[in-house]
């Protein structure tokens, strides 16, 4: 038997594998955040290795106590970096997995046209009633509300007029219907193909707060799951950093 | 229990008696109308007062903060009253919670309307009571253990509520963070103790007032 | 006391226009759905009759032409219902108080005698529900009186209560019938209730009066619809066995024949018939000329008193064990000698065809 066509043999049987490794299923937890750019990812990530992705949306806090008690979940994409990190010592995740996929951009942002000036300025004035701030207890964008505002040194004065979402959703949507003024949300959410969606923004500068990492982690259960370990990598690729920008991320 | 969860506490209880006040005065009479008409209209509103039964909490919710929103005709309203607007205030969540316990207050008064019949308001006719010297000298004393039921399950249904605290409250302590809101924040932030706490306390508050309820059904009946 | 009232319900009108006298116990009297219950409701004022006129003692109560319509509670007038309608809420004193109250009579006049007359005084503390179904209409009867009424309306006040309980309260029925006077309107479908309480009466039928007048006469009429007379009869099975030239249909019962009028339907077949008690008189021998062609021999089995006084009502059975009733007088009884065992020519005037 010569070298090549050893190599041939062993060149083939690699391709056998790869065709023959059925196609699998990955059940993924989304923090409901990033919902759009990962349905968007899912879509590409199917086409592109043939495994299919089951996608749940919801928040990272609920989805740390389902996944504690045994919710039969691969991936999950938190909110946050301090839930996967708290499950890693945990050891409810493959140890060394984790990593961030994306890093949120806090912004101010006001339902009304020329309300919120690229300095934020609004915030000095102080000519609102409500200013909508997601629960910084549960909410990362919430933990960055608070940061920037103590470092612009303006948090006694605007905590009376905070109104809490339970989570970036529904701050959002304190927002969206007027009810609030203004409010700290996640840029992703008032940002589509590039531009503002709708109202006036400040991007609140990085410096302002630590940064807002979301990171991912491949869970116990799913140590030989191939489609999963598959994802992780295709989080970490190119097509998906395209698409994660231009919802309003940063890696 | 810390400062926050008590002043939690302390304000649902205030929330909680409000409503079930305002909703025995409100939902006495259209449970008595919803009984005793023959109008067409008994069907729409009937089905009108027993939506919050069927809509997710978090709906209603939402169409409440979009109607006494800025834009909303509520929020028109109360503007252009001076009030301003209504969501993450006390009488926002009083209003809200209004709405979404109305049929746990109506419908057991409803019911007890129209077990007594017409015949005991006959009878005080003919007794000289006029209508509405009948309606407090017998619907009411007559219908009491309707009464008794709806202003319980108001009051533990208020609660209890969540999403439409969590909807239009804004979690703002002492003003609009209730207790479920408060428990709900606990479990999220992962700060169970506190959560156990807190749970704890509603299931026994639950279960009490669930004693008291068919405790006294069992019972049943007049003993005057 | 004179009332009109014309009130239409889906399937139902009721048409009336009477003339009541202002003192005494009038019965209405009628099967049910006749509209006793609907004209009483248009006396209380709890139905509105559109062409409606009531006047009771000279005061004018309703006269749509008029446009007046007193309301229930502005009427002087006592009601008591078919079942117990106690307030359950109150006691005994403190539901007789309540219509005192409302009336006018804070004073409590005539309270002693109302309460002595029903015989209610042991029961003043208690809750209506530790009474009895007798107790609680003596009650409701009593709290209706002492609202001092101008007339009092009763709907079957003992249809609720089992014979025991009725033979408890129709004393006190017939006390007030002798003390009271104001005009009473009982409701009953029950004849012995009528016989014993009514000074007048009223047949309803259909929403219409049939008859209208005092008691005796008013039974004793012979033109009166069946449904009012209390006629007790039996139902028999008969083959057609035969067709007569002369119109007459000849049928077949055990141990006889009875001919009935022409009947059309194949011989052979089985008939249902009826034969009314008042139809049926008594001979000891067999009539010798007579136009009553059905006479069937018989044996006297029973003799029992009817509600009507001076009749008799006959069991009889005829050969093959089969029974028949006859309504007869006691004086033709007493003169004939009639009573158990005794042998009798059963005369049939004539014989109702069921089906």
């Amino acid at each position: 038997m010569n070298v090549p066509f050893c190599k041939f043999v062993a060149l083939a049987a690699l391709l056998m594998s790869a065709t023959l490794a059925r196609a699998e299923t990955v059940q993924v937890a989304v923090a409901a955040n990033f919902t759009k750019p990962m349905e968007a990812i899912a879509a590409e990530f199917e086409k592109d290795t043939g495994h299919k992705a089951q996608l749940s949306f919801g928040a990272t806090g609920k989805f740390y106590a389902q996944i504690a008690n045994g919710a039969p979940f691969d991936v999950f994409l938190a909110a946050d970096d301090s839930t996967p990190m708290k499950m890693e010592e945990e050891l409810l995740t493959v140890p060394g997995s984790r990593f961030t996929y994306a890093i949120g951009t806090l912004v101010l942002w006001s339902a009304r046209e020329g309300y919120v000036d690229d300095k934020g300025e609004v915030l000095k004035k102080g000519e609102f009633k409500h200013l909508a701030i997601a629960n910084p207890k549960t909410a990362p964008y919430g933990l960055a509300a608070i940061q920037a505002l103590t470092r612009l040194g303006l948090l006694s004065a605007l905590q009376p007029r905070f109104v809490q979402g339970e989570n970036i959703t529904q701050t959002y949507q304190f927002v969206a219907t007027g009810n609030a003024e203004l409010g700290f949300v996640a840029l992703s959410q008032v940002f589509k193909e590039g531009k503002l969606s709708g109202g006036s923004a400040w991007l609140v500068p990085a410096s302002l707060h630590d940064p807002i990492r979301q990171d991912a982690v491949l869970l116990a259960k799913a140590r030989n799951n191939a489609a999963a370990k598959a994802l992780m990598d295709y989080l970490k690729g190119e097509k998906a950093a395209r698409v994660i920008e231009s919802y309003g991320y940063g890696r | 229990m810390d400062a926050s969860n008590l002043a939690a506490v302390w304000l649902t209880l205030k929330l909680a008696s409000v409503v079930t006040l305002l909703l025995l005065l409100l939902g006495t009479p259209i449970a008595w109308w919803l009984a005793r008409t023959r109008s067409w209209w008994k069907g729409p509103v009937g089905a009108v007062v027993a939506l919050p039964l069927v809509l997710p909490p978090t709906v209603l919710g939402f169409y409440l903060l979009i109607l006494m929103g800025p834009h909303g005709p509520v929020g028109q309203l109360t503007q252009s009253l001076g009030l301003g607007i209504l969501p993450f205030t006390f009488p926002g969540l009083v209003i809200a919670s209004v709405c979404y316990s109305m049929p746990f207050v109506v419908q057991p008064i409803q019911n007890a309307f129209e077990a007594m019949g017409e015949r005991p308001m006959e009878v005080a006719a003919s007794l000289r009571a006029s209508p509405r010297d009948a309606f407090f000298s017998v619907a009411l004393p007559l219908a009491r253990p309707g009464f008794v039921s709806a202003a319980i399950l108001g009051f533990a249904h208020t609660v209890g509520e969540f999403g439409v605290v969590l909807m239009i409250g804004g979690n703002i302590p002492g003003k609009t963070q209730v207790v479920s809101v408060q428990l709900y924040d606990h479990v999220e932030a992962m700060e169970y103790v506190e959560a156990h706490g807190l749970a704890g306390g509603m299931v026994a508050f639950s279960f009490l007032v669930l004693l008291a309820l068919y405790g006294r059904r069992r019972l049943g009946g007049w003993s005057p | 006391m004179e009332a009109r009232f014309r009130l239409t319900h889906p399937g139902f009108t009721l048409e009336v226009d009477l003339k009541l006298p202002e003192k005494g116990v009038t019965a209405l009297f009628g099967p049910s759905g006749s509209g006793k219950t609907t004209l009483l409701r248009c006396f209380a004022g709890l139905s509105r009759a559109s062409g409606g006129r009531l006047v009771v003692a000279g005061q004018v109560w309703q006269d749509e032409t008029q446009g007046l319509f007193l309301p229930t509670h502005r009427r002087p007038l006592g009601l008591v219902f078919q079942e117990a309608s106690l307030f359950p809420h109150l006691s005994v004193r403190k539901n007789l108080e309540y219509g005192m109250k409302r009336a006018g009579n804070r004073g409590g006049e005539g309270f002693q005698a109302c309460i002595d007359l029903l015989g209610i005084h042991p029961l003043l503390e208690r809750g209506p529900g530790h009474l009895s179904g007798g107790e609680r209409q003596r009650v409701a009867i009593a709290r209706a009186l002492l609202t001092r009424p101008r007339l009092l309306l009763m709907d079957e006040p003992l249809a609720a209560l089992d014979l025991k309980r009725k033979g408890e309260i129709l004393p006190y029925l017939e006390r007030l019938h002798d003390e009271l006077d104001i005009p009473v309107l009982y409701v009953s479908h029950a004849p012995d209730e009528v016989a014993r309480l009514a000074d007048h009466l009223v047949l309803m039928d259909d929403g219409k009066v049939v008859a209208s007048g005092p008691l005796q006469e008013t039974l004793s009429r012979a033109d009166l619809p069946p449904t009012f007379a209390d006629d007790p009869g039996v139902v028999l099975e008969a083959r057609l066995v035969g067709q007569e030239a002369d119109g007459l249909s000849r049928l077949a019962i055990p141990g006889g024949e009875l001919l009935v009028s022409r009947v059309e339907a194949p011989p052979g077949k089985i008939l249902r018939c009826r034969i009314h008690a008042r139809d049926v008189s008594l001979a000891l021998t067999p009539p010798l000329q007579s136009s009553i062609l059905n006479i069937l021999p018989a044996r006297v089995a029973a003799v029992a008193a009817t509600d009507t006084p001076g009749h008799v009502l006959v069991q009889l059975e005829l050969a093959a064990g089969l029974r028949l009733l006859a309504r007869i007088t006691e004086r033709s009884r007493a003169a004939l000698g009639i009573g158990p065992g005794l042998a009798v020519i059963a005369q049939v005037k004539s014989v109702a065809l069921l089906a």
